[in-house]
């Protein structure tokens, strides 16, 4: 099965290759990416859009399987036969390619400009001198709601916390619906839909996460450890036996219309369109007092950076440019719903569901996953040591402050902040 | 005198064409990478060079609490794995096999086939069956207990700490229990119909033939059995890593050496991979399985009594 696969493959590169010969006066670039569910949409919408801009650069999309994609890329690019265009995994991984000098410097790329600092920064180094990636797409935390759930129980759409456990409350009672789907057996939707989604409000987004890397603050500290005691709060309103849900049954649970409301990633929202068969909204973490400054993790997720070892630098900055502009971002947005674009003009969308979840930018302050940047470098790992602990607090394993203990202690062993 | 005449006996060539296929194939995928591993432990990636450290990856992973409470937990928690299926598994197998040797059986070979058929399942198969049997939201298990009024039994075991291992190692047993029913079947009907009939002739019969003729002469290959258990059980890694995942959940308590050494070896999300470290862990594994397979040979099958017939 497989070497059927790889002689399709191969035959496949052969034929390309041969196209390639075909058009000798063209360049042509190859994009590197891990992203073969997007292979449609680039076919079909995003490089004839750039084509016909840019007559004589031909680009060709080649992704390989997601989890085989950054061994593949580090072979192939110890080999010097990596493509020109390189799809960027967020932070620490791009990083390293960067300074193995695989990936050019892309600071004074015309377009980069369109871009904020919190959006640079999964491809900056550390002291955000040097950007190597154009940022694609990002991912918005939020929760999404069944509307026809929340009209049945005459509930409005929650905005400061104390609202939000009322509602869970009255769902709570009426008992048709499952308060919230979330469960802890993956350990990571406690972490990625429960920590990392209500947690900048309390620790004030990028201020929080800039004093955690500075060492200023602690996740001992007061504003880190609350969103685990409102996590813990969460537990009497999960479904029966939350603790061996998976992520699929928690999608399934909210799709089937079972609950009420779904801790969610914009990423849903592609999936939750075509499944679920009622109306759907969604709204942004709930601040502690009316009128209070909301913050959202819009995470930073995808990007596009330049082989530092390309033979055809300059049409791949072209490209690159191109990838930069708002031209690309609306194609890009529109065609998956849920990604967002990062750039800074704003881009229109159909979907009201990720019309509703991009409009927090304007409202809200954004963030990134406080664990990404930097904070996960060593051992223990802090990111994956934040899921098993939140699962745990979920589950009423571990305390909050017994958590945010042996978190604070994991990452003394190994970071040191600069001084 | 007659050494003279006898001519001197040509080098046996055959003998080495014969065992290069097997030694050559043997030492490219076995003893090579087995070198390599043991080689691997001993070098650490400073500034993206190897140099060698001697044992300060055993210092680290014995001696810094990040690394070493893990290590000792995921040996627990393999032991208790080794454990439950000594305790279960093989009894049952033993259990299985008398029942499916009695000649009063009937449909004998299709239970026979039925009990084995799990072995030879995929492990992903096995394991994402298994969540489904025991997911709380759509799972057969909380309605079967339902139906027998049992329902207060239930629980999310696989998400549980206190069950979650003890869960998987009894889905484990499951899907093995056919090995040792196999291997011990054909013990017993290798048992020569002689020495049942004498033993009829003393009036050992039913139950204490069992006990007393039949058990002592399997024994060897329970011996068998439970060595390639603890063998199988100490490289075990599929089935925790298709049910909870590279992190083994609930808080660790499904963390085998396994699953320990592929965190560690190949990374995890955001958690880079440390070939160096994993190594080590490796390294550890392959002693902790050799020195079992030592006590197993040396002191326990040169006491085994064979019988001859």
């Amino acid at each position: 099965m497989t070497t059927k696969l790889l002689t399709a493959l191969l035959l496949g590169t052969s034929i390309l290759g041969s196209a390639g010969v075909a058009y000798a006066d063209d360049v042509t670039l190859n994009i590197e990416s891990w992203r073969g569910d997007d292979l449609a949409i680039w076919k079909d919408k995003l490089i004839p859009a750039f084509e016909a801009k840019n007559p004589g650069i031909k680009v060709v999309f080649a992704p390989s399987a997601p989890t085989e994609y950054d061994a593949a890329l580090g072979a192939k690019l110890a080999a010097g036969s990596a493509g020109d265009l390189i799809t960027c995994r967020p932070f620490d991984k791009s990083l390293e390619l960067f300074k193995k000098g695989n990936l050019a410097d892309l600071s004074a790329l015309p377009g980069m400009e369109n871009f904020s600092p919190v959006a640079k920064s999964a491809w900056q180094t550390d002291d955000g001198k040097a950007s190597f990636c154009v940022p694609m797409a990002s991912v918005i935390h939020g929760f999404i709601y069944n509307k026809d759930a929340f009209d049945k129980l005459g509930i409005k759409v929650p905005e400061t916390r104390d609202e939000f456990f009322a509602a869970l409350d009255k769902i709570k009672a009426d008992g048709t619906y499952i308060p919230m789907a979330m469960g802890t057996k993956d350990l990571w939707e406690a972490a990625t839909m429960g920590y990392q989604n209500i947690g900048p409000n309390y620790w004030k987004g990028e201020d929080g996460r800039a004093a955690l890397i500075k060492g200023d603050q602690k996740l001992t500290d007061k504003d880190w450890v609350a969103p685990y005691e409102e996590l813990a709060k969460w537990k009497p309103y999960l479904g029966d036996g939350f603790e061996a849900q998976t992520y699929p049954d928690s999608q399934n649970l909210f799709t089937l219309g079972r609950a009420a409301i779904y801790p969610a990633g914009s990423w849903e929202i592609g999936l939750f369109n075509t499944q679920a068969q009622f109306k759907m909204g969604a709204f942004p973490p709930p601040v502690e007092k009316a009128g209070d400054t909301c913050y959202i993790s819009d995470h930073t997720d995808i990007g596009m950076g330049l082989n530092a070892a390309s033979k055809n630098a300059d049409a791949a900055k072209t490209f690159l440019s191109w990838v930069a502009s708002p031209d690309f971002a609306t194609i890009y947005a529109n065609a998956l719903p849920g990604f967002f674009s990062l750039n800074s003009a704003p881009v229109k969308m159909e979907d009201p569901l990720a019309q509703e979840f991009v409009s927090w930018r304007g409202k809200c302050k954004s963030t990134i996953r406080s664990t990404y940047q930097i904070l996960s470098r060593g051992t223990p790992n802090l990111e994956n040591e934040t899921w098993v602990e939140s699962a745990n607090v979920i589950n009423g394993t571990d305390t909050p402050e017994a958590a945010a203990k042996k978190l604070q202690t994991g990452l003394d062993s190994w970071y040191k902040p600069a001084k | 005198m007659a050494a003279d005449i006898r001519p001197k006996r040509p080098f046996r060539w055959h003998i080495g064409v014969f065992l290069a296929p097997a030694v050559l194939v043997y030492t490219a995928i076995m003893i090579l990478p087995l070198a390599g591993t043991l080689q691997l432990s001993l070098f650490r990636n400073i500034e993206q060079h190897q140099v060698f450290v001697g044992l300060a990856n055993f210092r680290t992973l014995f001696g810094d609490p990040n690394w070493s409470v893990n290590f000792w937990n995921a040996l627990t928690n393999n032991t208790w794995f080794f454990i439950i299926h000594m305790l279960v598994q093989n009894p049952i197998g033993v259990m299985l096999a008398a029942l499916l040797s009695s000649p009063r059986l009937r449909f004998s070979a299709f239970y026979r086939t039925a009990i084995f058929v799990p072995t030879i399942l995929s492990f992903v198969i096995v394991g994402f069956a298994w969540k489904l049997i025991l997911s709380p939201l759509w799972g057969v298990a909380p309605h079967l207990l339902d139906l027998v009024g049992l329902k207060s039994l239930f629980t999310p075991w696989l998400g549980k700490e206190e069950y979650a291992l003890t869960a998987l190692s009894l889905i484990s047993v499951w899907q093995f229990v056919g090995i040792p029913m196999m291997l011990i079947y054909a013990a017993l009907l290798s048992i020569p119909e002689e020495v049942i009939e004498a033993a009829e002739c003393d009036g050992i019969t039913g139950m204490s033939q069992f006990w007393k003729i039949k058990l002592p002469l399997i024994l060897p290959s329970i011996g068998i059995i439970s060595i390639l258990t603890f063998v199988g059980n100490f490289n075990a890694f599929d089935l925790i890593y298709t049910a909870q995942g590279a992190l083994a959940g609930p808080n660790y308590s499904t963390d085998i050496l396994g699953t320990f050494l592929y965190r560690a070896f190949f990374g995890f999300q955001l958690q880079v991979g440390d070939p160096n470290m994993g190594a080590a862990i490796a390294t550890m594994m392959f002693l902790i399985i050799l020195g079992g397979v030592c006590v197993y040979l040396f002191l326990v099958q040169t006491r085994l009594r064979r019988y001859q017939f």
